[in-house]
Order: structure tokens, then sequence, then C-alpha cells
């Protein structure tokens, strides 16, 4: 049968956040890098806090990332968002103090764990490609 | 000058209850009034007036009522006020005073904070901090909120229980641990007339009740309520003049050192509560060991769990183990935690009710009095990651 997907509240595209919204677009997670230092900017912003360098540009990274905490959601706090269903905080593989809060997919809510590798997987809407994460093909 | 230039000669609370439809500045002119005539002074004596979070909209009832309402109602005439989100949390309206106090900005500060969750939800579904709008709204998220609400993540339970589930694999920390919070503040509200849950919950209770978002079940979280909390912070050269004995600020805490975001944070366990509770003690010769009673924020169980870690209660990791089997922080415990009953049980006026009971035990007048209290700690939560604590004497 025809399966509608899931809603999804998204994003406001703009200038400073459309390379990571649309990089699913090209199967590639973004991030602000640092072309002097290569620090890794996230939240984007238009300066490396670490040099000071306002070269920075949007580079694509592996895709891993390490589940650093996480919480089955019970509570139905937005009509279409159906529990339960399992938010976590990412640490992506490059640079672990870049995280991301996201859902992990593909498994069972009791098998997500703490320390659990993950890869990206995108769930696109409109002209926004969310990066959800899945259990790391291989991993343990 | 310092913080120690400031004393809190009032307090005022007005109803306080579930759904009262009353109108949020007529419960602040209750307690705006109460705290004035608590003090000893007249409202023309009231020269500056300050509120977190000032008014907001959204989400609703979290704020009803801002400067400009309050001090229109009762024709205030002010020499300085501050209102606002962006201080440091739900103490921010304390500290901001204290300061306006002590560099001469004013006399007699007015702080208030009105909530009117209750009533603004109704019968609906607790709203969630951030208020996502529905299917077809055209709603786009920005600011932090992009990073949250897709993920179906909008509320502050979510957050806070990532950082309670981070606690929970780093220090092997339990829900029959956590529950303590929830078991003692229950225990204190049920001996409090003014609370609104005062009915008996065990153990059993707690881990069969219906989970919100793991590892948070309902009674590990607050319930919206509707009242207004109000205090007068004075000069506390001019104690000569109020009713009751004041009670002085001994040191504030309001730093916040690393990344200002729910997820960025360099050490979730500790939320942001590190910071705070580190430059409190920088500003005072005493030491945990002096604190009589603790009125640690419990808009979340696990807030109050990472408070008593952060302040030195016990030692980091160790708050699981601290709070096992409830005595430590009972009321005739090492440390007595939320002897009102806290926001848990008593009422989630958000933040402020710990102040009133903090004062309301340092002249010896709580409904659960820890005897000889002389030292009270009391802290605000996480509100947009800034948090701040203050340590009050007699």
């Amino acid at each position: 049968m025809a399966d509608a997907k899931p809603f999804r509240l998204l994003p406001r595209v703009d200038d400073t956040n459309e390379f990571f919204w649309t990089g699913g677009k090209d199967g590639e997670l973004r991030f602000l890098r640092c072309r002097s230092c290569g620090y890794y900017v996230h939240p984007p912003s238009p300066i490396c806090p670490i040099d000071l360098s306002k070269d920075l540009a949007p580079e694509a990274v592996s895709g891993q990332a390490t589940v650093h905490t996480f919480t089955v959601n019970h509570q139905p706090w937005i009509p279409g968002y159906d529990p339960p269903y399992v938010i976590a905080i990412v640490e992506i593989a490059e640079q672990p103090d870049v995280r991301l809060m996201t859902n992990i997919v593909g498994c069972s809510p009791d098998d997500v764990y703490v320390g659990m590798p993950v890869e990206v997987s995108f769930d696109h809407h409109d002209d926004v490609w969310l990066p959800l994460f899945k259990p790391r093909a291989g991993g343990s | 000058m310092s913080e120690r230039a400031a004393a809190i000669s009032g307090i005022g609370q007005s109803d306080v209850g579930r759904r009262l439809y009353r109108h949020p500045l007529d419960l602040t002119i209750d307690a705006a009034l109460a705290a004035i005539e608590d003090a000893g002074l007249t409202r023309a004596d009231i020269d500056g007036l300050a509120t977190y979070p000032g008014n907001m909209d959204t989400p609703p009832g979290f704020s009803g009522v801002g400067i400009v309402e309050l001090q229109d109602a009762l024709r205030l005439n002010l020499d300085w006020y501050n209102g606002g989100l962006e201080n440091p949390g739900q103490l921010g309206s304390v500290i901001t005073a204290c300061a306006a106090v002590a560099s001469g900005y004013a006399n007699h500060v007015l702080c208030f904070r009105t909530v009117w969750e209750a009533s603004a939800q109704g019968d609906q579904g607790r709203a969630s901090v951030t208020m996502g709008s529905g299917r077809g709204s055209g709603f786009r998220a920005g600011g932090f909120m992009q990073w949250s609400l897709p993920f179906g993540a909008p509320s502050a339970a979510n957050w806070i229980a990532m950082c309670a589930q981070r606690h929970f694999h780093e220090y092997g920390t339990t829900r029959e641990q956590l529950a303590q919070i929830a078991l003692n503040a229950r225990k204190n509200a049920a001996l409090n007339p003014k609370a609104i849950y005062r009915d008996p919950m065990t153990m059993d209770d707690y881990l069969n009740v219906r989970m919100i978002t793991t590892p948070f079940c309902l009674y590990d979280c607050d319930v919206p309520a509707d009242g207004s909390t109000a205090f007068v912070i004075s000069r506390a050269d001019a104690a000569a003049d109020f009713k009751h004995a004041p009670v002085h600020v001994e040191a504030i805490g309001s730093a916040i050192h690393g990344r200002p975001s729910w997820d960025q944070w360099d050490d979730l366990t500790t939320m942001a509560l590190r910071d705070a509770a580190a430059m409190l003690w920088t500003r005072t010769d005493l030491t945990p060991a002096d604190v009589d009673v603790a009125e640690l924020y419990d808009g979340f169980s696990f807030i109050t769990l990472a408070w008593l870690e952060a302040l030195g209660f016990c030692k980091k990791g160790e708050g699981g183990p601290f709070i096992e089997g409830g005595q430590r922080i009972g009321r005739d415990g090492e440390i007595p935690v939320n002897t009102h009953g806290g926001h848990l049980s008593e009422a989630y006026i958000i933040g402020m009710t710990h102040i009133r009971e903090s004062v309301e035990q340092l002249r010896g007048l709580a409904v659960n009095q820890v005897e000889g209290a002389e030292i009270a700690l009391v802290t605000g939560g996480p509100a947009g990651l800034p948090v701040s604590g203050t340590l009050l004497r007699r």
C-alpha cells in the first residue's frame, strides 16, 4: 500500500544552513570547516571559535557517528510524531565535540545504547534532507 | 560592594493551584502586594522591579506578566528595572536586583514570577517549551529549534532526559535512586497544606507510572500550575525598617563557561550547573557543610541530583548512591532538600517557590521547619541552559 511519509516539522532553510539541510541530496553530511585550522564549526557561525578565522567552507564528513546519549520518547508532543521513538545526541567520527540531535532508525528502541556506532541515513521532505542515523553496517 | 549589600525583606505568594482560571496579572498583584506588606513597606517605597523571563506569549502560561504590566497596574515609580529571558535563569531577577541594590540604583526591588500554565494549556496535553505547530501550518523551525524540533524533541523533558541517561551510563545511576527526588518531595508535600500533590507515593507507584521520555517517568516531571511569587530585595542597611528580620544574601553564582547549548554542552552529566555552583563557593567562606537546608530546582528530578553533585554535597557521579534510600535528603537527613515539596509536588511556580521556602526556613516559620536553620541554599533550573544559585543566611 502507498505509505504516506510520517509528518516532520522542518527547519527554516536560509543562506547560513542550506549546505547542511540539503547535503543529503548528494548523500553527504556536511559541516562548516575552518580552512585555516581544520576545526569543524557547528552550528554554522561566521567565525572559527578556535583561531578566529573567517575562512570557513562546507565540507562532507564520513557520516559515521557514535551515540553520545539518547532517550526513548513516549509522550505525544507533536501530532504526527507517533511514540515511541528514539531521540539521540550523536557525536560525529571526525570531531566528537560536534554533536547532532537526531533520531535512531532501523532498529528497535530497545537496541539503542550509549556508544552505539551509527551512520547517517537521510530522510527527504520538501527542500530538506534530515540526517537520521541507523546502526552502522559492520558495527558491533 | 557585593551581593552582601542586599537582603530579602519580604515575600508574598498568590493563590496557587491547578487551573485557577484567574488573570495572571491579578495573581501577580496579589503576590506583589503581599510581599510589599510582608517587608513592612508601601508601594511608594518600591523603586526597582525585576522579573524573569519577562512577558512571553509562548509557551502558553510560561509567563503572563512583564515589567510594564505590573508597573502600570501599581503605578510604581521606578529608578531601575530589568526583565527578560537572557539572564541567569530563574534566579536572574534576584541576582540583577542584588546588583542594583549594591550599586545604589535602587533601594527596594520587587522581584516576581507568575505562571499560569495550567489554565493557559487547559484540558489539552502538556505543551512543550517550544510549541511546534502541526501539519499544514507552514511552520518552519529556526534558531536552536531547527536542531531539535524536526526530530520530535520539542521539550526540555527530552533534552534533560538525555543528560540523565548519560549520567546513568557513566556512573551507573538507577531509576530507583533517581526516584528518591520525587519520593522525598512528596513526603514533604504531604505535610504542606498548600501543596497541590499530597497523596502518598511509593517506590512501586514511581516505577509503574507511565514513561514520558526514558529514563523519566511522569513523576520525574513537574506539572503545570497557576500562581505568582514575589519578594522584595532591599538594601541590607535598611533592615531596621523591615517587619521581619532580614534574610541576607551571602553569595550568588551565575557563571556559564561552556557552550550555551543543550546538545553541544561539553559534559551533559553536569548540565550548566557546574559553573554556577563553582562560582557561588568562590564568593563565600561558607562550605556545603554549613548549609542547613537546600531548596534545589526540581522541574525535572535529575536536575536536583545534578545540583547536589555540582554544589559538592557529594562527589561528581556519586549523586545516585548519595540519595539512595532517601535518608540523606530527608527532613532529618544530612542535607534536607526541597522541604516544601518542591516543584514536583508542591507547585511548579517555576524557580520561585524555592526562594519563598528558603526565606520561611530562615525565619523559622516553615511548614516543615528544619530546626535552627541559619544557612539556606536555593537554586534555579536550566532555562535555555543558564542557571544560577543563591546562598542565603539568617
